[in-house]
């Protein structure tokens, strides 16, 4: 009786935590809330200014690094076939360090690692532009993140974070991204927080950044204590940004406003 | 900051004791630091930028009495917990606020007063 009880109650909750969100026939991605000029900037390599730093990207996937002077392509050969699909299921769980690491943090495992190198600071340039070129190997590929079932515990935090209200304007990301998107936010519509296309090229930052940039400044705006690059809190909230994405097409590198 | 009391739905008292100014209210509703078009829209027909989260603002010194729009400045949450609108004067009960905002409230007591004026003036 006790457990039957239980079982009710935790399908009700499962069934409350679902309520909000938002199913695949309504998951739009921040590119079909764009002006039709930022749209043909995405869509054309020679516009995109994203295709720069991956071709950045794919030199620094050639070149030898650290003592143990290897290069990615050393081990992982064309990263046109090797690469395929591989950022669509990130981040991932990573079983030496006991939880999931994005594809920027993957990038540095490898070059601690394999290559004995220092890793890239975050948001430096090559770190951003090496994982454009390993991203924009998955652009068309249905995001798939999250199937590892040792990412579910991690998952729900990102989920919990996700519904936390916070900072001096005492908002939840859902409260914007799940309860009001599609509405104007002094003027520009508020997207679904998909994150289909990181590292993206943002025309507000005249630059490529990354997702965790992104969260940062939305963090910002809500006037809370944003979480440090690479922080367990980011890379979670990612990971349940993009179960959240699931079956959405990759779009690296994509242009947003 | 400034105690005040509840009463109903509404904070009758001035949290200053004395009048806001509806010229600097206006002034400071359309001012992006103060948060208040990026959800509303109202008649500011020279704000290129509004926002519609939230209901407009024309009408509503109509619609409500001084002391219910400075309950639902102060504290809008007092009255319905789920809403989005901020709690402008309140420190407490937050979470992770950033430093340069920590244990201040998003306006002042006389800044909350000038809004709450400016709105007044908002009869149609």
């Amino acid at each position: 009786m006790r457990i039957a009880l239980c079982i009710a109650l935790l399908t009700a909750m499962a069934g409350a935590a679902l309520a909000t969100e938002i199913s695949l026939d309504q998951r739009r991605s921040g590119y079909s809330f764009m002006s039709a000029d930022t749209k043909a900037m995405q869509d054309e390599d020679t516009a995109n200014p994203g295709m720069l730093f991956v071709l950045d990207g794919e030199a620094l996937w050639k070149r030898k690094a650290g003592s143990a002077d290897k290069a990615c392509a050393d081990c992982h050969s064309d990263a046109r076939v090797s690469m395929k699909g591989v950022a669509a299921h990130y981040p991932a769980f990573e079983k030496t360090l006991g939880k999931p690491v994005d594809l920027e943090g993957r990038i540095n495992l490898c070059r601690s690692n394999h290559q004995q190198a220092s890793p890239f600071a975050y948001e430096s340039r090559e770190l951003l532009a090496l994982t454009a070129y390993v991203a924009q190997q998955s652009r068309g590929v249905p995001i798939a993140a999250g199937d590892d079932p040792d990412l579910a515990p991690f998952v729900e935090k990102g989920h919990a974070l996700f519904v936390q209200r916070q900072g001096q304007l005492n908002l939840a990301c859902a409260n914007c991204h799940d309860d009001n998107w599609d509405k104007k936010l002094a003027g520009s519509p508020i997207t679904q927080g998909q994150p289909t296309g990181y590292p993206l090229y943002r025309l507000e930052w005249q630059a490529l950044g990354s997702l965790q940039r992104r969260l940062r400044a939305c963090i910002t705006g809500i006037r809370a204590q944003a979480y440090d690059y690479g922080s367990p809190e980011l890379v979670e909230l990612e990971l349940y940004l993009m179960t959240r994405a699931r079956g959405m097409p990759v779009e690296t590198p994509a242009v947003r406003p | 900051m400034q105690p005040y009391t509840v009463v109903g739905d509404a904070i009758s008292a001035s949290l200053t004791g004395t009048k806001g100014d509806a010229t600097h209210g206006r002034a400071l509703v359309v001012e992006r630091s103060s948060t208040c078009i990026l959800c509303h829209s109202g008649p500011f027909p020279e704000q290129a930028f509004q926002g519609d989260l939230a209901p407009n603002l024309s009408g509503s010194g109509g619609r409500w009495s001084e002391g219910q729009l400075r309950l639902r400045l102060v504290d809008a949450a007092h009255l319905n917990a789920a809403t989005i609108m901020p709690s402008y004067y309140r420190v407490d009960g937050l979470t992770r606020v950033g430093a340069s905002w920590r244990g201040k409230p998003i306006l002042s007591a006389e800044q909350i007063e000038d809004v709450v004026a400016y709105l007044m003036t908002l009869k149609n």
